[in-house]
């Protein structure tokens, strides 16, 4: 991978925008307002200008909580859905605009791996049958022995007996199943992998082993990652960047080890004292005025002032711009631009 | 003596073609006002375990033997008035998800209000204030407007307060919350969990706190136990437990946690998965998953006993000590 064009990345997502419609029939939109009819449509403002690059041989992750749009980011990525605004480039192409024809070829570059292997593996497909059909469908000029062989080495790799290839879903585990759709993922040699909460539905030791195998196969055919999770202490461990999300805007992007040890956005540095800490007696932890307000309706300014100690006037009415910081790290906060972060009132 | 004793507790399932035992012999007590742990994997029998203190097990599940002592008197034994007199009034449950756990189509009043009802000679009013004090001592802000909300109207964060605070309308002695915050973002957690806690506290109320989350144990209990296929592998203070476990399980557990590794490196995993209830190994349950298992694991269950200051089941716990100092000694 060194020989690569470093200085390039491999996915550019500039000024990403996703809105879904609420209202979407002619009468669903007509309200009653002083004494007359209008209409208007409300939205769900999912993701908003969202400018991230993933780099070659990277795991990006973006962590957020319930609703901050992570989740939409990575199927807008994996061109599951459609954007609204804004553009994903990929290697030097533009793929948001692509037709599915166009998009085929990148298909096998580009695959993804779902939060609950219960649901995203077919029950009425064996594991063979479930493997084959990508390398069948994205190298039709292989032999079916080749495809037999494909599909015997990546199970072989992710550590999935071969010779229970003619089972059926229902007969795993939910290690297993998770093992076996990251199997169906890398059957397409992939170079980019979309993982949305991959380890989030499976047992604590569980989640130990898929993770190893994510990394073994990071190293071994030089993936890299875009990883979706609610999971602090698995960001630590996983990712070498991680991107945090609030109300489907980047709060702060930073190398993961600068993040968690110097976390700047108010919001970073309440998501980390949340963490329950395993030897840590006392929880050190920052409350949050409120909850997440609904993205129907976003605020103005700050998407976060509404829950920030730091909010101010300017924060109500003008949205932060991510600002580079002197190690590296990007933060839209205003607070951190004009330096008025009490670090006092933060260590209470 | 004891809030809460329980004894040599079996709970069994009659499936179709066999019965499976989910508890096997599980005994511990809860004292008045302390905060008990219960961890384990997914399928180990802890919610079973949170299940059967309020007798809340139905068909096809069954108490098979033993015994579960509230207050001197047995839960197993109860007559089905007595029940209805012991649940919500000494005893109370926080369920896992906050979205399904209440009443839809009643009011979080109307819900609030036929609980004390049904346990207190009052009249509507008295008891509409009563739910308002209690909404206030779990911070619901604008208490008296809540009342006449319905929970769609509310957030998961919002709905689990209330539903803590339906667990303390009648001032019980023990509550039991299993996975109260794991439908919860970690924020909203943690605001959650010091709530329990300074309302156990502050009220000197009982905690069985029943979660996968180490994290979550560690910051709210003072005892913890570690349960695994159905049986009780390791018990003791939490302190130790986290900062000195003696189970390999346990052990595993512990180093499997993505912050006991440097980033990037492999994690600690333990091998193969939690045995299915019909198909429990012979001898220890443990033993296909265990680095250190014997031919005596192989073949034999280990009973549960003492070493030192915690609760072992294991063959191997006194070799593995050993093994431990002399490492210690040598670094």
């Amino acid at each position: 991978m060194k020989d690569m064009n470093v200085q390039t990345p491999l996915v550019e997502i500039k000024g990403l925008e996703k809105r879904f419609d609420l209202d979407q029939g002619f009468l669903e939109t007509l309200r009653f307002r002083d004494g007359r009819f209008t209409r208007e449509t409300r939205a769900v403002h999912a993701v908003n200008s969202v400018t991230l690059d993933v780099n070659r041989g990277e795991a990006l992750c973006v962590v957020g909580e319930s609703g901050c749009g992570k989740s939409t980011v990575a199927r807008l990525v994996a061109g599951l859905l459609t954007p609204t605004n804004g553009e994903i480039h990929y290697d030097g192409t533009r793929i948001d605009d692509k037709s599915r024809a166009e998009m085929q070829p990148l298909r096998k570059k580009i695959q993804m791996i779902f939060q609950n292997p219960y649901a995203s593996l077919n029950p009425r497909m064996t594991i063979r049958q479930a493997l084959e059909e990508p390398v069948r469908h994205h190298y039709p000029s292989y032999s079916a022995a080749e495809v037999r062989d494909k599909v015997t080495e990546v199970m072989m790799s992710v550590g999935v007996d071969p010779s229970w290839a003619k089972r059926y879903p229902h007969e795993f585990s939910g290690g297993q199943r998770q093992r076996i759709a990251i199997a169906r993922a890398l059957t397409v040699n992939p170079e980019f992998i979309i993982a949305d909460e991959p380890i989030s539905a499976l047992d604590v030791s569980i989640q130990a082993q898929v993770l190893n195998l994510m990394l073994e196969a990071k190293e071994s055919r030089g993936l890299t990652y875009l990883f979706i999770t609610h999971d602090l202490s698995v960001v630590e461990h996983f990712g070498t960047r991680v991107a945090v999300l609030y109300l489907g805007s980047v709060c702060e992007v930073a190398d993961s080890a600068t993040l968690f040890s110097n976390p700047k956005h108010p919001y970073t540095r309440a998501l980390l004292s949340a963490v329950p800490q395993l030897k840590d007696d006392r929880p050190n932890h920052i409350r949050l005025k409120g909850e997440i307000p609904t993205p129907i309706n976003l605020p103005q300014g700050c998407p976060f002032q509404s829950r920030c100690a730091f909010a101010n006037s300017r924060c109500r009415s003008e949205k932060p711009n991510a600002i580079h910081q002197p190690d590296g790290s990007l933060v839209a906060c205003h607070a951190v631009e004009e330096d008025r972060l009490d670090q006092d009132v933060i260590g209470v | 003596m004891s809030l809460l004793s329980v004894r040599d507790l079996t709970v069994k399932f009659a499936m179709r073609d066999e019965t499976v035992t989910a508890l096997n012999g599980i005994s511990f007590d809860v004292a008045k006002g302390e905060r008990l742990g219960i961890v384990g994997e997914s399928g180990a029998g802890k919610s079973i375990t949170g299940f059967s203190l309020m007798n809340l097990i139905s068909r096809p599940g069954f108490v098979d033997r033993g015994e579960i002592l509230f207050d001197g008197e047995d839960v197993v034994k109860m007559s089905g008035k007595r029940l209805r007199q012991l649940r919500g009034d000494k005893m109370a449950m926080i369920f896992q998800d906050p979205m399904v756990t209440l009443n839809p189509v009643l009011t979080i009043g109307q819900q609030m209000v036929e609980t004390l009802l049904a346990h207190r000679k009052l009249s509507r009013e008295e008891a509409r204030q009563i739910a308002i004090v209690k909404l206030r001592e779990v911070y619901i802000p604008s208490p008296e407007e809540r009342l006449d909300q319905y929970p769609h109207e509310l957030s998961g964060g919002m709905r689990q307060r209330i539903i803590i605070a339906i667990a303390l309308l009648l001032d019980p002695q023990l509550i039991i919350a299993d996975e109260p915050t794991t439908a919860l973002d970690v924020t909203i957690q943690a605001d959650i969990m010091e709530l329990l806690l300074e309302l156990c506290q502050s009220n000197k109320v009982g905690l069985i706190l029943i979660t996968h989350d180490l994290g979550v144990v560690s910051q709210m209990t003072e005892r913890t136990l570690v349960m695994y296929a159905g049986r009780i592998i390791e018990a003791g203070r939490t302190r130790e437990i986290i900062n000195d476990p003696q189970h390999p399980y346990t052990q595993g557990l512990i180093n499997a946690l993505p912050q006991q590794t440097l980033p990037g490196r492999k994690l600690r995993q333990i091998p193969g998965n939690m045995p299915s209830l019909t198909n429990i190994p012979p001898g220890c349950p443990f033993n296909p998953r265990c680095e250190y298992a014997t031919d005596l694991c192989r073949t034999r269950l280990p009973e549960i006993a003492q070493y030192g200051e915690v609760q072992v089941a294991c063959h191997e716990v006194q070799r593995l000590q050993a093994e431990g100092e002399r490492q210690e000694q040598n670094a």
